[in-house]
């Protein structure tokens, strides 16, 4: 008997429209703070992350001032330091980590696949919390005293100074788990709570994306919670198994941290993927080309990423033979990113292009992700990484992939799914301005850098030779030209709250469930009753009939109801 | 549904009473929670592996060194836990069967049993590690004890005291989470139709158990 699963599906109609959107049916701030709600618990990571980015933001600015010329200017050598290393730690793991998954992939995920909620919606909960604890930690450690150790925390150095290494330690600890119960959560989602015809080759590609995301986030991150956790004793109690001077091995903590913070760049980008497959399909009008391909190389990316940690230790002293391994595999991994752009541009060809601000962000992460993507590659060729390492070139590969990369699809998504969110259209004339800003200050801020790190400007110092202050003054010019532009996207959208067009159900024509099956808002539960799908995430031509079916639907014959949702597993 | 009484409308109510509104079906619940547990005990593995690896790590550099500190370990008591824990990874199956079969009884003599089985193992690490902070073996830097000079002597300590303390760890959530489904059970929360989570618990317990199993010939035997 499953008649009970019926009593919180309003019939259609009246009664639905009465008890309001998933925004407007509860008011007060607890049922806010306390949402089970995978769309309130959304919008909470929302302003969480996006208050984390302003921050990060903040030190990345800072630091960027402070290098406008050679010499100590505003900050001293030690708060340089803990400028930048306050930068990393922020934007990783209180920004772009949690990003994607905490904001879109919560709220996306259940209306994606046709469920009410996530598995584990106290679970969802919990993560956010934890999360948010991790921020908060990180903070009291900004308050507690310096923290100079950059977002690598190597030992010995990390275990012998300041004591805030300890907060730091505890939040990236519990931050952690936070990522590891959402991506348990998303995992069980994804094969448990799809709607009855929802097949695996008939999930958007975006779930595909946070579904591989998933799998780093829950083999990964447990490994970095053993290291944080043995560092944070070695740095207590002083237990010396990472500690030279106690007959310890420092090169096993760089094992240990990068076991984990490799395939943690791809929890970091995996997301970008998913949306930036989206926004073309829907601003190309096009099938996606490649489903399959698309799909399944997100997944061969979450797992070769497990086996190329080495190439960040080439010149940190393991054998040769690991690395010209590590080198070797590391190529591999330019095959199924290859396969994703190629696939990409495919979609495009012949498509009918509306170069709307979400697709603007599309296009400017392939051109990007490609020139991080390239760079990555170089300096995972053993040979030229020896004179790369430690240098400006690898900061410049790392932000062309996590800003060119993940921000860019961020922007991208949270423009694209902005009306279903908040059931607002922002400004178009005022997003394609910021997409421009943000698309040249970002080339100005980090090409430079790949220029200055060929030519053998180091990381991490804030000094420099009188030769690099041109190229120095270039990309500091393109940091503020990029913050423009952020600010920029940061009004209108606040602005369209209150002063935007109220959006229809499916502004851009998507034809994934959350345009097709829900009102401009999505309801409290999703939808009005749980779909049936019969059919792929991109078949655009067959839109106006879907939408038509969904509004003249009849409340269902009940007993067929009951049959379809036993049919499905 | 129109033709069924009251009485059998309010008896299924209450066989449904777990059923959350997101999912269809009871079997549709159990599947994901167990899933789910898989996947968090999947996560525990790897977790400890990271002090597996660093075991394997200085094991292979210093085998002389490890094969005479662990002498210090005493192997009676180690196997003394081991006997006891595998004794509860017995009774918190049992308890698993008891509540499919509907014995409440049963269901929550073996969960007490199991805790107390677990509260035995955490009076006997208790005693192992006050001896040895008698004799000065602390972890690293703070190591004291003279009969051991040589250098890596601390490490294996740290890897031990590591190892065995966030497996003891483990040990007491355990002992909070069963406890607390034995006080469920007596309530009657739990029957054939609904058991959840003590089969999740049993899961985690027997995770707890296997950890054990490869500490002890590890730290001890070897």
């Amino acid at each position: 008997m499953t008649e009970d699963k019926d009593r919180n599906e309003t019939p259609q109609g009246q009664a639905a429209e009465e008890r309001g959107d998933y925004v407007t049916h509860a008011k007060s701030i607890g049922s806010w703070l306390f949402s089970l709600d995978h769309k309130r618990i959304g919008i909470l990571y929302a302003v969480t992350v996006a208050i984390a980015f302003l921050l990060g933001g903040v030190f990345a600015l800072l630091v960027r001032a402070e290098l406008l010329s050679p010499g100590e200017d505003f900050l001293s050598a030690q708060s340089y330091n803990q400028m930048f290393s306050l930068h990393g730690i922020v934007m990783v793991f209180g920004f772009i980590i949690p990003a994607i998954p905490g904001f879109l992939g919560n709220f996306l995920l259940p209306l994606h696949l046709g469920a009410k909620d996530v598995a584990f919606p106290r679970l969802n909960l919990a993560s956010y919390y934890l999360y948010l604890l991790g921020v908060a930690l990180i903070l009291v450690a900004m308050v507690a005293g310096s923290v100079d150790t950059g977002w690598t925390f190597y030992t010995p150095y990390s275990a012998r100074t300041g004591p805030s290494v300890l907060f730091l330690t505890m939040a990236v600890f519990i931050a952690g788990f936070a990522s590891i119960f959402t991506g348990i959560n998303f995992i069980v989602t994804v094969h448990k709570m799809r709607a009855p015809g929802m097949t695996w080759n008939r999930l958007p590609l975006f779930v595909w994306s946070i579904y591989s995301t998933s799998i780093v986030q829950v083999l990964a991150t447990p490994v970095l919670g053993i290291t944080v956790l043995l560092l944070f004793l070695e740095r207590l109690l002083h237990i010396g198994i990472f500690d030279p001077a106690l007959g310890g091995d420092p090169i096993l903590f760089q094992h240990f941290f990068w076991f984990y913070s490799h395939p943690a760049v791809y929890i970091m980008i995996l997301p970008g993927f998913g949306i930036v497959s989206e926004l073309i399909a829907t601003f190309s009008r096009q099938r996606i080309y490649g489903y399959m391909a698309i799909a399944l190389s997100s997944v061969a990316i979450a797992l070769l990423g497990f086996l190329v940690w080495g190439h960040h230790m080439f010149v940190a002293g393991q054998s040769v033979v690991s690395s010209v391994i590590f080198s070797l595999i590391t190529y591999l991994i330019g095959i199924p990113s290859g396969i994703k752009v190629f696939n990409w541009i495919a979609t495009m060809y012949k498509g009918s292009i509306s170069f709307k601000t979400p697709m603007l962000y599309a296009l400017s992460f392939l051109v990007l992700f490609t020139i991080g993507g390239v760079t990555g590659i170089m300096v995972g060729v053993l040979a030229v990484d020896v004179h790369l390492h430690d240098t400006y070139y690898v900061v410049g590969h790392f932000h062309y992939v996590m800003v060119g990369g993940t921000t860019i699809a961020l922007l991208g998504g949270l423009h694209y799914w902005w009306p279903k969110i908040t059931g607002r259209l922002y400004n178009e004339a005022a997003g394609r301005l910021a997409a421009l800003l943000v698309f040249v200050g970002l080339n100005l801020t980090f090409f430079t850098q790949l220029v200055m790190g060929s030519r053998g400007m180091p990381r991490r110092y804030n000094d420099y030779l009188p030769e690099f202050t041109f190229l120095h003054q270039l990309s500091t010019v393109g940091s503020w030209i990029m913050g423009a532009g952020l600010f920029l996207v940061a009004i209108y959208l606040l602005v369209s709250l209150f002063r935007g067009k109220k959006a229809g159900a499916n502004p851009w024509g998507g034809a994934t469930l959350e345009w097709t099956h829900t009102g401009p808002r999505p309801d409290p539960h999703n939808f009005h009753r749980t779909p049936f799908v019969t059919r792929g995430p991109y078949e655009f031509d067959r839109i106006p009939e879907l939408v038509a079916a969904h509004r003249d639907e009849t409340p269902p014959d009940a007993q067929q109801n009951v049959h379809l949702n036993q049919d499905r597993t | 549904m129109a033709n069924t009484s009251a009485a059998e409308q309010a008896a299924q109510e209450r066989s449904l009473a777990h059923l959350k509104h997101y999912f269809v079906s009871s079997d549709q619940q159990f599947d994901a929670a167990k899933m789910g547990m898989w996947l968090f005990l999947v996560t525990e593995v790897l977790l400890f592996s990271g002090m597996f690896v660093a075991y394997a790590v200085y094991r292979v550099w210093y085998p002389e060194v490890f094969a005479v500190a662990s002498t210090e370990l005493n192997p009676w008591l180690g196997g003394l836990n081991t006997v006891i824990l595998l004794g509860s990874s017995l009774t918190v199956a049992l308890a698993i069967h008891a509540a499919q079969t509907d014995k409440r009884r049963a269901l929550v003599v073996n969960l007490f049993v199991t805790v107390l089985l677990a509260a035995a193992f955490m009076v006997v690490k208790y005693f192992e590690y006050t001896h040895k902070f008698h004799l000065g073996i602390f972890p690293g830097e703070h190591f004291a004890y003279e009969e051991m000079g040589q250098r890596i002597v601390p490490i294996f300590f740290s890897i031990y005291y590591v190892m065995t303390g966030i497996h003891g760890v483990h040990v007491l959530v355990g002992i909070g989470v069963l406890t607390w489904l034995a006080l469920r059970a007596m309530r009657g929360h739990f029957h054939s139709g609904y058991y959840t989570p003590v089969e999740l618990a049993g899961l985690y317990w027997h995770l707890v158990d296997i950890i054990w199993i490869f500490l002890f010939p590890l730290l001890y035997l070897i």
